[in-house]
């Protein structure tokens, strides 16, 4: 019986090629599209969170409750170096580097800017963060030298300096003491993220302890997770590990740069916007199809019923139909879909005006679609799920159905 | 003339019946066209109003539609590239261009102090007459007043900066900078005003001060950092550009906003190419569906149409019938889509609340409440794309049943 009624969908599939084939085309350019525009998502994603995190925020941070809403020099996380070494044995991860921050004056012969002025752990802070490996002159930091500064590109090029140059800043103490030194120049990092590159430079933590009065304080304790599917793991693991919630507070990076979670919410919404109607669009289809099949079938449907057969097996038919239509649908959508997709990965992806898009998302030139199971199915399976629905209409005329009017159909 | 006349007539009366003889699967495409036309209309009504909303918050962040300055000032904001006040005929020269308002400034880095904090600024020298035209400012004043002259002793700064600052309206803060001798000049200013931006960003960078008060303050008498122009809309400057352009002393750069951001003018270019992409992939996902309409249409007709055929009709006639009759699926579609799109966006005109993702459209450029605009140019793009592909799609069915055999036709059951 399972046997019969399988061939008997699969041929009256084919008694309409043309429309059947219209109809799977339909879905094939829907999830084709899906597939390609999902996986394009995914990707840029994926790499906006990266290349944003990686730069300087890190995945996770230890600050002082009140640090974030307010950074100021007085929220501070006691005795930063040794409670950032003690975690490193604890978590055994390696990539956790402690921070201290200010704001100062920097002067050069010609020229003043204000700038955020950063005490890092040298040895630490390439583990977390990905700015000293983007010295484009001179070197980075050497652990535990003082009167040393690396600053960024625009930042170099505003103050007129290079590589060798002495610089002077000027800011105000955790004390409110005058924080004020000369330091030469040893590198100049070019991120390509105009805000880091404008206004960041860095210092060694205990020199910037000694020149800002901080004794043994810092700011935040940075925390890089080995990959960005560890951090929850890693949060929970940490928060077991604060025993006094009043002093300290860990912040995940969607607290530490809001703007590019909701940047990526804005984007889904609207991109799920264009998918649903795409999906709507090919569930029409579906529905026309099924519709008419049915209608043209009055006669045929009317006879079998009256040779016994019960509206729900018809019906059940009916669903088999769509679901053979919709499960040629998927696969040669999803084979298309994957094809192209995984060429473009190849090669990359770009359009007229995406340069400067990326710019600002600190996204690449070229956008590389990341393919993985969610990203090949979630799409198709909707459009699969959508034309099943769509076809129930048609389905359930065939409980109105009398044999013998139907039988008198043409 | 009488005779086409009447063929019209005949086909146009074909055409119609046949559209409701099924009239199941003619309601169920009509409803994948609205839905499709809709969606169209309304998502691009969508992003036309996210992009005008970015292209105007960023063209008053710049600010201005044109500016002229010193050639080395975009890339060393200093005190030292500076230019002189307009005068004589560059004076006369921008009088008469026809711009709509323009104005001179003073704009560099420096760094506010309060008691407690202090933080590095943009310090701008304006003259506050033109600022409503140029960046919107005095508009968005939440407490106190904007500047009032080129001589005034304030300062305006945003309440994002105050908050970091620990200060507020009434109270004093040191503002230092270089003059061109590179000596810091500092000096104390009276906050009198707060303003609210729409970018938070912006809030905590700008810091507004009369004119002539910090040409006093850096030893720049008669010197300025920019000449800002604005015209009516910055779409159709290139007039006035060129004009300026002519005008002006080469030791001087004259650039139009598309070149000093290129992101805004690359989101300005590539909206049309979005409308356009989003409209055509609808198309196609609504083709499948009008193509297997008219061969279905067309295939429980085969009968008919060799009878007509053999009655005398002109398989030319056939043809118009039956695109005539996809003309019409897709006018009503249309109907019912654009007007759809008109109800669900019309009432959202007044701004639609999205500060849910505030910070993230902060990062594309713009702010957290989105007002659809629903342009005429869009509204006939989408029309027009639909009406022509439709056709386009509908030739080949049409014309495969005009080429049916008139005898075979009618010996089919």
């Amino acid at each position: 019986m399972k046997d019969v009624s399988l061939r008997m969908a699969w041929r009256n599939l084919w008694r309409h090629g043309r429309r059947t084939w219209l109809t799977v085309g339909a879905m094939i350019f829907s999830n084709t599209l899906l597939v390609f525009a999902i996986s394009l998502q995914f990707g840029s994603y994926d790499m906006m969170i990266d290349n944003s995190l990686q730069a300087f925020s890190g995945h996770l941070q230890l600050q002082h409750p009140r640090y974030l809403d307010e950074p100021k020099m007085r929220y501070t996380v006691p005795d930063v170096a040794d409670s950032t070494d003690n975690l490193r044995d604890k978590l055994g991860l390696n990539s956790i580097s402690a921070r201290a921050a200010g704001f100062a004056l920097a002067s050069s012969d010609e020229r003043s800017y204000g700038i955020q002025i950063f005490g890092v752990d040298a040895k630490h802070e390439p583990l977390v963060s990905t700015l000293p490996g983007l010295i484009r002159q001179g070197r980075y930091l050497v652990p535990g030298a003082s009167a040393e500064i690396v600053i960024g590109s625009v930042l170099a090029r505003n103050l007129k300096v290079e590589t060798g140059d002495e610089l002077s800043f000027l800011g105000s103490g955790f004390d409110d003491s005058f924080a004020a030194a000369v330091v030469r120049v040893v590198g100049i990092f070019e991120s390509g993220i105009t805000d880091l590159d404008r206004s960041v430079a860095q210092v060694n933590l205990g020199y910037f302890q000694d020149i800002f009065a901080m004794q043994q304080r810092g700011h935040a304790i940075v925390i890089r997770a080995p990959h960005i599917d560890a951090v929850e793991q890693l949060q929970i693991q940490l928060a077991t590990l604060i025993d006094d919630e009043s002093s300290i507070a860990l912040r995940h990076w969607d607290d530490l740069q809001p703007g590019l979670k909701q940047a990526i919410q804005a984007d889904m919404t609207s991109a799920w916007f264009m998918y649903i109607v795409l999906i709507v669009l090919v569930a029409f289809s579906v529905l026309n199809t099924q519709l008419m099949s049915v209608l043209e079938r009055t006669h045929e449907f009317g006879t079998m019923m009256a040779l016994g057969l019960k509206p729900s097996q018809l019906a059940r038919l009916v669903i088999l139909e769509t679901g053979m239509m919709t499960g040629l649908g998927l696969l040669l959508g999803i084979t298309l879909g994957a094809v192209i997709t995984w060429y473009i990965s190849q090669v990359g992806f770009s359009y007229p005006g995406m340069a400067e898009m990326a710019v600002k998302f600190n996204l690449p030139e070229r956008l590389y679609p990341a393919i993985s199971f969610i990203s090949l199915f979630l799409g198709p399976g909707i459009v699969a799920f959508a034309s099943l629905l769509a076809s129930i209409y048609p389905a359930l005329r065939l409980n109105r159905l009398l044999p013998i009017e139907a039988m008198r159909a043409v | 003339m009488t005779g086409f006349k009447l063929h019209f007539a005949t086909i146009f009366v074909l055409s119609w019946r046949n559209l409701w003889r099924n009239h199941r699967r003619t309601y169920i495409m009509l409803g994948a066209i609205s839905v499709g036309v809709w969606a169209m209309i309304f998502m691009t009504a969508l992003m036309r109003g996210m992009v005008d909303d970015m292209l105007d918050e960023g063209i008053r962040n710049l600010p201005g539609h044109i500016q002229i300055q010193h050639p080395d000032f975009l890339d060393d904001p200093s005190v030292v590239n500076s230019i002189d006040e307009p005068d004589g005929e560059l004076l006369v020269a921008l009088n008469q261009a026809g711009a709509k308002r323009w104005a001179t400034r003073i704009k560099l880095p420096a760094v506010i102090a309060s008691e407690r904090e202090s933080r590095g600024i943009n310090l701008v020298g304006v003259e506050p007459d033109a600022e409503a035209d140029i960046s919107g400012i005095p508009e968005q004043i939440s407490a106190g007043r904007f500047i009032e002259s080129n001589q005034d002793q304030g300062l305006v700064i945003g309440a994002k900066l105050a908050q970091r600052l620990e200060t507020r309206l009434g109270k004093r803060v040191v503002v230092m900078s270089q003059d061109p001798d590179n000596n810091i000049s500092e000096r104390g200013f009276r906050i009198v005003g707060i303003y609210r931006a729409k970018m938070p960003g912006m809030e905590e960078f700008n810091v507004y001060a009369a004119r002539d008060t910090l040409q006093q303050l850096l030893k720049i008498e008669g010197r300025v950092s920019q000449i800002i122009i604005v015209d009516e809309n910055f779409r159709d400057i290139d007039i006035l550009y060129q004009k300026i352009r002519q005008s002006i002393p080469a030791s001087l750069e004259v650039m139009p906003w598309y070149e000093i951001d290129t992101y805004l003018a690359a989101m300005f270019n590539m909206m049309d190419g979005f409308v356009l992409v989003w409209v055509v992939i609808i198309f196609l996902a609504l083709s499948f569906g009008l193509v297997n309409t008219l061969v279905m249409a067309i295939f429980e007709r085969v009968r008919e149409i060799g009878l007509i055929q053999a009655l005398g009709m002109r398989p030319a006639l056939i043809v118009y019938q039956i695109l005539l009759e996809s003309l019409l699926l897709l006018l009503i579609g249309l109907g019912i889509g654009n007007g759809l799109a008109i109800l669900t966006v019309k009432p959202l005109e007044s701004g639609l609340d999205i500060s849910m993702v505030a910070e993230g459209m902060a990062m594309m450029g713009a702010s957290s409440t989105l007002y659809p605009s629903l342009t005429l140019y869009d509204m006939l793009m989408a029309n027009g794309v639909v009406i022509i592909l439709g056709i386009l799609t509908s030739i080949l069915p049409a014309w495969r049943a005009a080429k049916m055999d008139p005898v075979q036709a009618l010996n089919t059951t």
